[in-house]
């Protein structure tokens, strides 16, 4: 018999949560506010001209050619989606490699966590370095060995590739470890049972492994989504600053850009507010849907 | 007992008063290195002189940084009394109604001794009104220049000691560099401020309307000129067969001329100690090259850098020890040791002067060529400087159009034309909040 105690006093519970609430509060709630509410004035930066414009921030968005807020979203949604891809295809086919009975798996397994330990800032200038169009190794071996005009300075596909590449090598690791937390969770009989039927290595992947991954996966990709929409800012930071013109100009890297920099605190709260829209849809969709339909 | 108690609280209090702790001055800037450790000297030299007044600097991170960091303290009404700022966020302090006191007002109301012909005048005409008033103290100011490699002239059968003046001549030594073997002739920093506004002053052209802004918020953009199209046009042509090298926004294209691979480079003389440390070759410094056929060219560079801004709301005392530690920045002997220690530019004609007497130029005679570029002839309407509000937005329009012409994506004509018309958006945007 378990013994369930219940607390009297009704205020005891709130009083409990209180600390937290205050925390959510000062730290989300007060500035999501103020955001929404700058979002409908134009203002000088030093608060001292306030003129309310409506929903006239929101239009310009999408109306002003010099905002490009619609190339900047459709950027957004191709880079995360291409760093999603990426570094989770790459980091699921580690992961099954390491997993198996091979020597030095441990080795193996630490160093492909390293990455990981490095800052999002200094991956950027890692990868900048290497494909410097001036001075960078890979840049170089390109150049001279293939003949492959690296300048991301300029060529807007390049500058998208490098960017997608620095992001997805250091989320990497990350899938790694839970991709091979999950693989090894996989009950090894069903896989020689598989075996035994005469299913080969492909077959039971397929058939077996990646069904009983399929909760990783999913949980996965919602991560690297936010990962690559949001939390990528210091690599484009770092890297393309945006450029060339504006094809790697994300929308947090857009966010930053016209509010801090450019002291368009109208714009910029605008579109933090879509922003904010987005993130809470993006989680309403994993707790709604994902996690409910996922095989477990 | 308790008598002598209070006789001896009496008597700290009295001892308290006459040795009052000086008054302090918080200054908060954006100086790093060695540009950050003369701050402090000066700050250090200035506390050592007298004794009611310290200033207190306060490293605020990049331009961007202090000048955020300022809004949100002047917000929060905790704003320093000293804040420096950069030429870019200067028609937005200007418009800061309330927030800052100019600096002609603060010297009168505190009966300093005040000056204001002491002064570069094309240095402080970039930051005062057109009636002359100064607004804030020039503090780090450099203008662009051309460096060279002499090394790569000789190896090019050049003459060292003989840069190329006008740009036609320029791009033909550029070619000539490149067919040496060298990666690329030339590269720039700065494309809009180097190429675009000082290019516009040089050749005594208008970058915008009312003289560049100075007189009015309904100014406009206007350099999508032919002179404009044909210069970028020519660097255009020429980035096709490398002999231009694009090396990316703001400094970024140092490198470039550093490890050699172009031969000439366009950068602000605030470079230069940066150069000598790193270039493994001998390079000199000479005047940006100007298009012959431009009557009135050249006429004098701009400048960039920063300012210093007090702000509103301070104590009288506070705005006497600002008055007094600005007195003494512009001192020619505190000015003579900024100029020496960061390469920024003196802001007085005394600090020149006995710098000069100091045979600082023959060990260093880049700076010279800068400081003579923006003395060249006295300033008028289109070379007083640049007076945008949201001139950093238009700047980066500037930069991202710029690489999209380069990229082949729209072509020059079409891309001035972009730049004028969105940056004049901005501009109206200004003008509709600061009326």
């Amino acid at each position: 018999m378990v013994q369930q105690y219940e607390f009297k006093a009704k205020w005891l519970p709130y009083l409990l949560v209180l600390p937290q609430m205050v925390i959510v509060f000062v730290f989300f709630f007060w500035p999501s506010l103020q955001g929404l509410w700058q979002s409908f004035f134009l203002q000088d930066p030093f608060g001292g001209q306030v003129i309310f414009v409506g929903l006239e921030n929101y239009v310009r968005l999408f109306t002003d050619p010099a905002y490009s807020y619609g190339e900047s979203f459709g950027v957004s949604v191709a880079f995360a989606v291409c760093v999603a891809g990426l570094s989770m295809i790459l980091a699921l086919f580690l992961a099954t490699q390491t997993n198996k009975k091979i020597r030095f798996a441990s080795f193996y397994k630490t160093m492909m966590i390293w990455p990981y330990a490095v800052a999002t800032m200094v991956a950027g200038v890692l990868w900048l370095f290497m494909f410097n169009p001036n001075v960078g190794v890979v840049a170089w071996f390109l150049k001279n060995r293939f003949g492959i005009e690296w300048q991301h300075l300029l060529n807007s596909g390049q500058a998208f590739l490098l960017v997608t590449l620095a992001a997805s090598w250091k989320q990497i690791s990350y899938n790694f470890v839970f991709f091979l937390a999950g693989l090894q969770s996989v009950p090894v009989d069903f896989i020689e049972a598989a075996a035994i039927d005469g299913a080969g290595p492909m077959r039971r992947f397929w058939k077996i492994i990646f069904p009983l991954l399929s909760p990783t996966t999913f949980y996965l990709l919602v991560m690297n989504l936010v990962y690559g929409f949001f939390e990528t800012f210091p690599i484009i930071h770092q890297v393309t600053a945006g450029g060339p013109g504006k094809s790697t100009s994300i929308l947090v890297y857009k966010v930053w850009r016209d509010g801090v920099i450019n002291l368009d605190l109208g714009g910029s709260s605008a579109q933090s507010v879509i922003l904010m829209i987005m993130v809470i849809g993006l989680t309403v969709v994993q707790f709604r849907f994902i996690e409910r339909r996922v095989h477990y | 007992m308790k008598r002598f108690l209070l006789a001896s609280l009496a008597l700290v209090m009295i001892a308290g008063s006459a040795f009052a702790a000086p008054i302090t001055i918080d200054f908060w800037h954006a100086m790093t290195g060695k540009n950050g450790d003369t701050v402090q000297a000066i700050c250090d030299k200035f506390n050592a002189s007298q004794s009611d007044y310290k200033v207190v600097p306060v490293y605020k991170g990049s331009y961007s940084d202090t000048m955020n960091a300022g809004i949100a303290a002047f917000r929060a009404k905790s704003a320093p009394a000293i804040i420096q700022v950069y030429e870019v966020g200067t028609a937005t302090m200007m418009a800061a109604k309330g927030a800052v006191k100019p600096v002609y007002q603060l010297m009168k109301e505190t009966r300093q001794k005040f000056d204001p012909k002491i002064y570069i005048p094309t240095i402080t005409s970039y930051y005062s009104t057109s009636k002359g008033e100064m607004l804030s103290l020039p503090f780090n100011s450099s203008t662009s220049v051309m460096y060279y490699n002499k090394d790569a002239f000789r190896k090019a059968g050049l003459d060292p000691e003989k840069p190329p003046v006008t740009w036609p001549e320029f791009f033909e030594v550029a070619k000539k560099l490149k067919a040496s073997g060298m990666e690329g002739g030339f590269s720039t920093n700065w494309i809009s401020w180097i190429q675009l506004e000082n290019f516009s002053a040089w050749h005594n052209q208008p970058f915008g309307t009312k003289s560049n802004g100075f007189d009015g918020l309904d100014t406009e953009l206007v350099f999508n000129t032919p002179l404009v199209q044909r210069h970028l046009e020519t660097i255009y042509q020429l980035s096709l067969d490398k002999t231009f090298i694009y090396g990316g926004r703001e400094n970024k294209a140092n490198p470039l001329f550093s490890s050699g691979q172009v031969g000439m480079h366009f950068e602000s003389i605030g470079g230069y100690a940066n150069f000598k440390n790193t270039c493994k070759f001998d390079f000199g410094v000479a005047r940006l090259p100007y298009y012959p056929d431009v009557a009135g060219a050249p006429q004098n560079s701009i400048i960039g850098g920063a300012s210093l801004w007090v702000f509103n709301g301070k104590s009288k005392d506070e705005y006497k020890g600002v008055a007094s530690f600005f007195s003494f920045l512009s001192t020619p002997e505190i000015q003579a040791f900024w100029h020496q220690n960061t390469g920024y530019l003196p802001i007085t004609t005394a600090a020149y002067e006995l710098t000069k007497s100091q045979g600082f130029y023959e060990k260093n005679p880049g700076p010279e060529v800068a400081i003579k570029q923006l003395l060249n002839k006295a300033p008028t309407k289109n070379s007083m400087g640049i007076r945008f509000g949201n001139f950093n937005i238009i700047r980066e329009i500037e930069d991202q159009t710029w690489e999209d012409i380069l990229a082949g994506k729209i072509s020059v004509k079409a891309g001035l034309d972009r730049m004028v018309r969105e940056g004049n958006a901005k501009l109206r945007d200004f003008e509709r909040l600061n009326k």
